[in-house]
């Protein structure tokens, strides 16, 4: 009986360090959970149900949504059909400078939003040579959608070319040899072997840089305060009525994301999974 | 036909040093080394996967070095298969035919007549995750065939198989191309694979070529030391030759068949042409070393002993009576005989 005790006791003793561990493990991540849950709930239980009702007619409102969400999904699709190429060749290539080129890559992550802003404005401002042609060409930067476009497009595709780029290095290249040896070019060899084994990749990383663009307000109200995106609404609204004014339009933006990346999130799982 | 001249590739750590190869047309030619050779190099820059730094490479008379691996007419097949996992056994079987000029009907019953001979054609909708390693490695070979290749470039094709599927996948290897009699180029690290598929091949070790012969030639006469141990020649002394005399091992031996005229290089024997017993029991044109055990070590029903012969040591199969019966162990001496035919002397290289 004294040794089954003492056994127990010892057994207890062992298994501490794990049961701690594994506390630490729940407490931490609830605790992150709980960080990111509680201002999100109160931000969505903040508005009455009559302000958000009016918030919905607001057709200023109804527009910034439109425009957050169009102009954030035209930055994917450009950093799609740009950022492609260049995650193939940092896949596949090993090159002198190769770290350089990637640390260029994730810089508009880095750096402050109001500088990319800035760095924008000034190489498009029509005293510049760039500016100038794009003056030519009829392209307007400040304060446009095209601005807008322009600044998302920096600030979202390090996500898109980095999750591409892990897409592509996940395929073996023998797949890409043996397709090459049986007659394929390059560019079918892409098509027919490489994009259809790592679209999901791909979607991700879309998804990724929407995300990010949809969030982005430092460097839009320095290119383009107007037309008004919803974070610039939101933060007009604050400034000039309060709370109350800017959390339904927060609350309309929230909902539409949450059930638009749902959408993509499940688009992107392969079949039999679940998120 | 194949012509490989003066193939060089420097990388990082590793060069090809001037390969040259002739392969003839619809030859099964095996290019035998071990793991780092260089010998995937090789069959790559034939594929026209991997960039030149000097030398050309000529299938059937049109010079390829420049063209890119698309245009070439060789096909490719890896140990691990690389088939092509979005796509049906079927799929991957017609994946190339349209850039060689086969139309779709045409293409898909070639395809399945292919699948047919391989025995794979109840599994021509399955994807390759469900099929076991010997139908992936079958499918793989069907489509490499499948767009009627020039050549067809193999790489390890058997290593990564069980054996009970390595037997049945040799019988295939041989039956197809004895049928198709397309030329195969197989780089492979195990000799059996090579005696029992090829007739002609080549050893390469650390990007340099040792041999280039029929199969049965590297097997009997390995043209270096490297050689001699791959084709399982593991005994490998350095010998001196002076006045019909071969010393190796710390012993003198006369009379020997075939004696080279210089007087330095190798003398080489298997371990299967080493016996282990007592004087009387050898014939009496045997030759004789005697030694002390190092070691013995079981191999199945066999023995093989490790024995100190002077300053060098040699390995020779030891049959279970004398082990069981005679007491053989480690420290006992030691007497080995060999026939004189059965030395076989290298020059002083490789």
């Amino acid at each position: 009986m004294t040794e089954t005790t003492i056994r127990g006791g010892n057994g207890f003793l062992r298994s501490l360090p794990g049961r701690i561990f594994q506390g630490w493990m729940l407490a931490s991540a609830a605790l992150v959970l709980l960080f990111i849950g509680i201002p999100m709930a109160s931000t969505l239980t903040g508005p009455t149900w009559e302000v958000f009702i009016d918030t919905l007619g607001d057709p200023e409102v109804l527009a910034s949504v439109w425009l957050s969400m169009s102009t954030s999904a035209a930055a994917a699709g450009i950093a799609f059909v740009f950022g492609t190429p260049l995650a193939y060749l940092l896949a596949r290539n090993d090159f002198p400078g190769k770290k350089i080129v990637e640390s260029l890559v994730d810089l508009p992550i880095m750096i402050p939003h109001p500088v990319v802003g800035i760095a924008l404005l000034g190489l498009t401002s029509p005293n510049t040579a760039f500016g100038g042609l794009l003056k030519s060409m009829g392209v307007e930067i400040m304060g446009s959608t095209t601005g807008i476009v322009a600044v998302l497009v920096f600030v979202g595709i390090p996500f898109y070319v980095n999750a591409a780029k892990s897409g592509i290095e996940s395929i073996p290249r023998r797949l890409e040899n043996v397709s090459r040896s049986l007659g394929a070019g390059a560019a079918a060899t892409f098509f027919r072997i490489t994009l259809p084994l790592c679209w999901r990749y791909m979607l991700v990383g879309m998804i990724m840089c929407m995300a990010r663009a949809l969030s982005e307000f430092g460097a839009i109200i320095i290119v383009a305060y107007h037309p008004m995106v919803a974070p610039v609404l939101m933060y007009e609204r604050f400034t000039a009525y309060g709370l109350k004014y800017s959390q339904p339009v927060a609350v309309i933006l929230i909902l539409v994301s949450m059930l638009f990346f749902l959408l993509l999130r499940s688009l992107s799982l392969p079949k039999g999974k679940s998120s | 036909m194949i012509r490989l001249t003066d193939l060089t590739i420097n990388l990082p750590g590793f060069t090809l040093d001037r390969v040259s190869l002739h392969i003839r047309p619809g030859e099964f030619f095996a290019l035998m080394g071990s793991t780092g050779s260089g010998k995937t190099l090789v069959l790559e820059t034939v594929a026209g996967l991997t960039r030149l730094n000097g030398g050309s490479v000529v299938i059937d008379g049109r010079d390829v070095t420049s063209l890119p691996p698309e245009e070439r007419k060789v096909s490719l097949v890896y140990q691990d298969h690389a088939l092509f996992p979005h796509l049906t056994v079927l799929q991957n079987v017609m994946y190339g035919q349209r850039y060689h000029g086969i139309k779709r009907d045409d293409g898909k019953r070639e395809a399945r007549a292919l699948l047919d001979t391989l025995g794979l054609l109840k599994l021509e909708n399955r994807r390759p995750d469900n099929l076991s390693g010997g139908e992936k490695q079958r499918t793989a070979l069907a489509r490499a065939l499948a767009c009627r290749p020039d050549v067809v470039l193999l790489d390890e094709p058997l290593s990564s198989l069980d054996p009970q599927f390595r037997g049945e996948l040799r019988r295939t290897l041989k039956n197809v191309h004895e049928t198709t009699r397309t030329t195969f180029l197989m780089v492979t690290h195990d000799f059996a694979d090579a005696m029992i598929l090829a007739e002609r091949g080549a050893v390469i070790k650390d990007g340099r070529l040792h041999q280039q012969d029929t199969v049965a030639n590297i097997f009997r006469r390995p043209a270096t030391p490297f050689t001699a141990a791959f084709v399982g020649m593991t005994n490998v002394f350095p010998a001196h030759y002076a006045k019909g005399c071969c010393t190796f091992a710390g012993h003198a031996f006369e009379g020997l068949p075939e004696l080279p005229a210089r007087t330095a290089g190798f003398a080489a024997l298997r371990p299967e042409d080493a016996f282990v017993g007592s004087v009387e029991d050898f014939p009496r044109d045997w030759h004789i070393l005697r030694g002390t055990v190092e070691r013995l070590e079981r191999e199945g029903f066999t023995w093989t002993a490790v024995i100190r012969c002077g300053d060098q040591t040699m390995t020779a199969l030891v049959d279970r009576h004398m082990v069981l019966s005679r007491g053989l162990d480690s420290g006992s001496p030691v007497t080995v005989g060999f026939a004189g035919e059965h030395l076989h002397h290298m020059p002083n290289n490789g």
